[in-house]
Parts: structure tokens; C-alpha cells; sequence
């Protein structure tokens, strides 16, 4: 069986969330094959193991990671030539879709972008995008050189499958014209200790009918209980109750979470192109009219002051 | 030189932050011409005409009917000759929040020019040799630096978009523009258009609306309701 090779992303060591749905959605197409950059420590290994990959293949070039994007395309495309995998699958945030893009030229293979399902199909995967806003759905193939597809998020749950990794450490030489961009400084914010916004299976999102930037602190412990993350509509974030980081739609993220619990959001199109490849929806507002209703798959008409409390209080009471 | 390589036929809110940056920085001090570069069917002349109105010194219209139906390998080809043939420094480009295809042909750009691309910037600088932007992440601000010639794309916190005067937009309708075909360019047809499309749609469907769902009015149960969905639906 031809691999499927799966650019694996880690932060502080851990391997994103992101990176194991590939490795779930590589095992429909061949054998799952990782792509580290750096070296692949037992803690890695055990968990990219566990997810399917049959072969770890580890760079370990300093390049990668003082430079941004060049360098890791070229290890990239180095492996894809290497061991001609039956397709390459890389995560579709900034920097993956960039490291994908480059790639795609050095092989000069098709790229499907922020795909929403990959699935076997006679002559290569048969990518599903979401496209115009959600609205309609495409499929398609890659019919030169190697698929390169990049995945959103969430768009199938990690499932283990245990395997013992072959491992490889590879070299790749990096020129001169990939050692062109790099971080001059960097200024941690601080960390919320929730989990990112595009990894977050549970999104918890309030707007202008939270009233205030301390309602927010409601919707920060309904995410603690749920495990999510908290974020906001424009109309909150131009407000400053809670920062421009954390605001979904059109101008800003795109989520496409388990649980979207939308609190005081009145649910106008700009807000739903950042949320609407959401499983489920919730939304709490106080007006029966509020469009968000339409799209929610349970509604609550009351007042979020109201309703949250006693929901952290069931969800808490819940988990026991 | 400084350009700036626009993919859609009109110029895109999103191209005229681009537009914007190129211009403040010639403003700021930076010594440089301005060339809009653009590829698409004839009436995107009106993106560049529009862009010349805000200032600038030339533009470049790429227009050829074997482009028809070019995926991003193709358009990204095309855009680098175009640059290589004008000369320039650095390429600045618009973000895209909605076409998925723009997040990938600055980086594919750069890729074939053999230059670094910065991309997301919320602002930039020029001096001696290198361009730094500022790049709001989500866990950081980040200063990244890339040495020119470079690709930098650029977001809406950039800064406000000016509104050309009507003594602009008729000085604009004077500056020269330039039509290139593949010819021109060097560039094999077969490369490029529906014909060397490395991907192909194989179905569409309109996505069925979403099911309506159940609307309960708050009668001091809700939160109860909305945890039992929540367990029935597997997320508690
Ligand atoms: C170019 C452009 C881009 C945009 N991009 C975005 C974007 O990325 N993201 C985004 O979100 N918006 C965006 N917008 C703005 C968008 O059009 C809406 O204005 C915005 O989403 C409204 O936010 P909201 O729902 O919080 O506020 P509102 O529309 O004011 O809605 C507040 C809701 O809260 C309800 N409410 C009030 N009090 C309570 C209470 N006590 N309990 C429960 N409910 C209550 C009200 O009934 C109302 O439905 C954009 C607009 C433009 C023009
Ligand atoms: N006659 C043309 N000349 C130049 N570019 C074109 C032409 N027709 C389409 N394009 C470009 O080719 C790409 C694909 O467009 P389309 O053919 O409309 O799918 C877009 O970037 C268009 O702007």
C-alpha cells in the first residue's frame, strides 16, 4: 500500500490536534506517514504511533526552524520525491497553506486548498471544499504530480490506531534563496490556557447582548467546563470587551468546532461565514426574531444573564 | 521598483490595502516606482485604472484567452514572469479572508521568483535591504523580517484606503499601461488555462440548508434543556 504522507505540527513538542485528524483522514487513503520538523523525541513518536503513522520520517535541520516557510516546503517536496507518496496532507492554517503552496510548485503538483473531507476515490482522493460561504459543496482531484491537499481543522475526529513507527532521520539541503525570512522578535500574549480557536471542538462566542466586557467572564467558565475556547463577534471586539484575536467571521476566524454556543449574537452573514461549518449550534438571545435561530440547532429565547449561569451550574452538576 | 501583483479582473477591497501600503511607503521616503501588475480578461484594465487613480506610476494588464480556466500553479507562473520582466523589489499583494486560492499565490509567487514571502502583515517597513512586518498571531505579535527582493502580503488593519480626488483619477487615466500576453511573457499555453489545469472539479451541489432546529422560550429550564441536548448529542 502507497503511503500518505502527513506534515506533522507541534507546539512546545506536543503535536497539535490538527495533525492527528490528518493521520486519521491518511489511513482512509494509504499508510500514514509523518513528516516531522526537528527532531522526534520517544513522547512524539508514541503519540504519532498511536494515531497510524507507520513511518516518521524526522528533519532535523536547524533551517527549519529559524526560517520561515521555504525551508520546510523544501523538506517537504525532498520527502515527497523520496519515498512518492499516494498524496501529501498538511493543516490549512497560515503557514501550512504557505509550506503547501510551495511545495505544489517545487513538484509541480495540483493543490486542493482547505479541504473539508479527503476520501479515496478512483484516480486519487476525492476532496470535498466548502465553497461560497458554505453555501455550496465541490469535489475534486488533483490531476498532476502528487496531491497536495490542505485540511481545516475539526474536519473529522482524531481516532486512534496503534502502529510501531519505522523511524528515519532525514537530511535536507536548504539554499540560500529558503533562508530569506525569519522571526526577528516575538511577543508572547498571554496565554488563555483554553485551547486554540482552530482546534477547539467546543467554541463558545458572545456578541453584543453580553452587555458587557465582564459578561465575558461568564462565557470564559462555560468554556472551562466544556473544555473550549471563548470568542466574539465584531460588534464585542470592536467594543473591546474582549480582544480582535478571538473574533469569528468574515474579517476574522474561521471555526468549524463540535459545539458552537453563540450567547447575545445576532447571527448576521459576515458573523456566519466564520462559523458555519459548525457541527452544532447553540444560541442563546433574547429576541425570538434574531436570525442566528435559523441557524442554530437548538435555540434558547431568554436572557443570556440569565441562562448561563444555571447552564455552567447543569454542565458542572453533569460531569459530577 | 515596487510592485504589486493583483490576481482578480477588478481591484478587490483587500488589493487596495495593497495598493495603499506600496504608496505610503514611496510617501514615506522609500525611492521606488510603482507598477500595478494584473492578469485577467480585458475589463481589468478598470483595477488598474482605479489603482493608478490612488497613484502609482505604470501598469501592466496581462491578458491572453489561453488563460481562461488557470488554476493558482498557472496564475502564479504567469504573475512571475510578469514581475521578473518588469524588475522590482518587492511585491506586495492583498490578503483574501474568503478565496482560498489568494493564500496560496503570494507564497507561489515567491516560490518561483526565489525569493522569501512574508505574508499577513498588519505593517510594514522598508530599509536598506530588508522589509519587517507585523504580524498579530493568535499566542503573539511577531516582527518578521525578510531580505528584498521579497513578497509581503498585506491585511485590512493596515490602515485607511484613500479616496483618489477627480484630479486623480483623470491623472490616472493618462499613466501608461502596458498589455503583455503569454507571448510576450514567454509563457506555453499548454502551461496554463483550463488546458494545464493540475486539478479538476469533478461535482458541485448546493449544500442542503441547514435543518431547523428546536427553539424553546426561557421559562427557567433552558440551561437544564440545553444540557440535555447537549448529552443527547454526544458534546457532554
Ligand atoms: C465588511 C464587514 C465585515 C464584517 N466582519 C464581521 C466579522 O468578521 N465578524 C462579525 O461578527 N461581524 C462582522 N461584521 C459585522 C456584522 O455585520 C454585525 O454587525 C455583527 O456581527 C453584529 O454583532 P452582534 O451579533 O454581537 O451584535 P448585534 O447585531 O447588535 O446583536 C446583538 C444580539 O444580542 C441580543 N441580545 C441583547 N441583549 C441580550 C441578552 N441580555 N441576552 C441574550 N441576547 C441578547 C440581541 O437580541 C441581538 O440579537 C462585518 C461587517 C462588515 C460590513
Ligand atoms: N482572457 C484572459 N486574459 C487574462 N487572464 C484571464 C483571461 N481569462 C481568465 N483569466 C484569468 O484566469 C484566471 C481563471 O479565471 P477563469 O477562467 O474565469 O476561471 C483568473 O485569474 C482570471 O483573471
Amino acid at each position: 500500500m502507497s503511503g500518505v504522507l502527513v506534515l506533522v505540527e507541534t507546539v512546545n513538542g506536543t503535536v497539535r490536534k490538527a495533525s492527528l485528524e490528518l493521520l486519521t483522514l491518511a489511513r482512509r487513503l494509504g499508510e500514514p506517514a509523518a513528516l516531522v520538523c526537528g527532531p522526534a523525541d520517544e513522547a512524539l513518536l508514541k503519540v504519532l504511533g498511536e494515531y497510524g503513522a507507520t513511518h516518521v520520517y524526522a528533519v532535523e535541520n536547524p533551517d527549519l526552524e529559524e526560517f520561515l516557510v521555504a525551508p520546510k516546503a523544501e523538506a517537504l517536496a525532498a520527502v515527497v520525491r523520496r519515498t512518492a507518496p499516494a498524496a501529501v496532507l498538511v493543516t490549512a492554517d497560515h503557514e501550512g497553506t504557505e509550506v503547501a503552496a510551495r511545495a505544489a510548485v517545487r513538484l509541480d503538483s495540483g493543490i486542493i486548498t482547505d479541504a473539508v473531507d479527503v476520501v479515496a476515490g478512483e484516480g486519487g482522493p476525492l476532496v470535498t471544499q466548502s465553497v461560497f460561504a458554505g453555501s455550496w459543496a465541490t469535489q475534486s482531484q488533483v490531476v498532476r504530480g502528487t496531491p497536495v491537499i490542505t485540511v481545516r481543522p475539526n474536519a473529522v475526529p482524531p481516532e486512534a490506531a496503534p502502529v510501531e513507527p519505522v523511524v528515519e532521520t532525514v537530511t535536507v539541503d536548504v539554499g540560500a534563496g529558503d533562508r530569506g525570512s525569519r522571526i526577528a522578535q516575538r511577543t508572547p500574549k498571554t496565554g488563555t490556557g483554553r485551547p486554540d480557536l482552530a482546534d477547539a471542538s467546543v467554541v463558545v462566542a458572545g456578541g453584543r447582548g453580553m452587555g458587557s466586557a465582564e459578561a465575558f467572564a461568564l462565557l470564559e467558565r462555560l468554556a472551562d467546563s466544556l473544555g473550549g475556547a471563548v470568542a466574539a463577534s465584531r460588534a464585542a471586539t470592536d467594543l473591546g470587551w474582549y480582544d480582535h484575536d478571538f473574533q469569528i467571521g468574515q474579517t476574522g476566524k474561521t471555526v468549524a468546532p463540535q459545539l458552537y454556543l453563540a450567547s447575545g449574537i445576532s447571527g448576521a452573514v459576515q458573523h456566519r461565514a466564520g462559523m458555519r461549518g459548525s457541527r452544532t449550534v447553540v444560541a442563546i438571545n433574547k429576541d425570538p426574531k434574531a436570525p442566528m435561530f435559523r441557524f442554530a440547532d437548538f435555540g434558547v429565547v431568554g436572557d443570556a444573564h440569565a441562562v448561563l449561569p444555571a447552564l455552567i451550574d447543569e454542565v458542572e452538576r453533569r460531569k459530577g | 521598483t515596487l510592485d504589486r501583483a493583483g490576481v482578480e479582473g477588478r481591484l478587490s477591497e483587500l488589493d487596495e490595502y495593497a495598493v495603499e501600503q506600496a504608496l505610503s511607503l514611496v510617501e514615506n521616503g522609500l525611492s521606488a516606482t510603482v507598477t500595478f501588475v494584473t492578469m485577467g480578461p480585458a475589463r481589468a484594465v478598470d483595477g488598474l485604472r482605479k489603482a493608478l487613480a490612488m497613484g502609482g506610476d505604470d501598469g501592466v494588464h496581462i491578458s491572453d484567452e489561453a488563460l481562461h480556466g488557470s488554476d493558482a500553479l498557472a496564475t502564479s507562473l504567469v504573475l512571475a514572469r510578469a514581475v521578473e520582466r518588469t524588475g522590482f523589489d518587492l511585491v506586495i499583494c492583498g490578503m483574501s479572508s474568503t478565496d482560498a486560492e489568494m493564500s496560496v499565490v503570494p507564497a507561489m509567487v515567491a516560490d518561483r521568483l526565489g525569493v522569501p514571502q512574508v505574508t499577513f502583515a498588519s505593517a510594514l517597513t522598508v530599509d536598506d535591504g530588508s522589509v519587517t512586518i507585523r504580524r498579530d498571531g493568535d499566542t503573539a505579535v511577531e516582527e518578521v523580517v525578510a531580505t528584498l527582493p521579497a513578497v509581503v502580503s498585506v491585511t485590512d488593519q493596515t490602515g485607511e484606503v484613500r479616496y483618489p480626488s477627480f484630479k486623480a483619477i483623470m491623472a490616472g487615466k493618462k499613466k501608461p499601461v502596458t498589455t503583455w500576453t503569454l507571448a510576450d511573457l514567454g509563457v506555453e499555453p499548454a502551461l496554463v488555462g483550463a488546458a494545464g489545469a493540475a486539478t479538476a472539479v469533478r461535482s458541485a451541489a448546493p449544500q442542503p440548508p441547514r435543518q431547523a432546529g428546536v427553539v424553546v422560550v426561557d421559562d427557567g429550564g433552558a440551561a437544564a434543556q440545553i444540557a440535555d441536548f447537549l448529552v443527547a448529542q454526544r458534546l457532554l
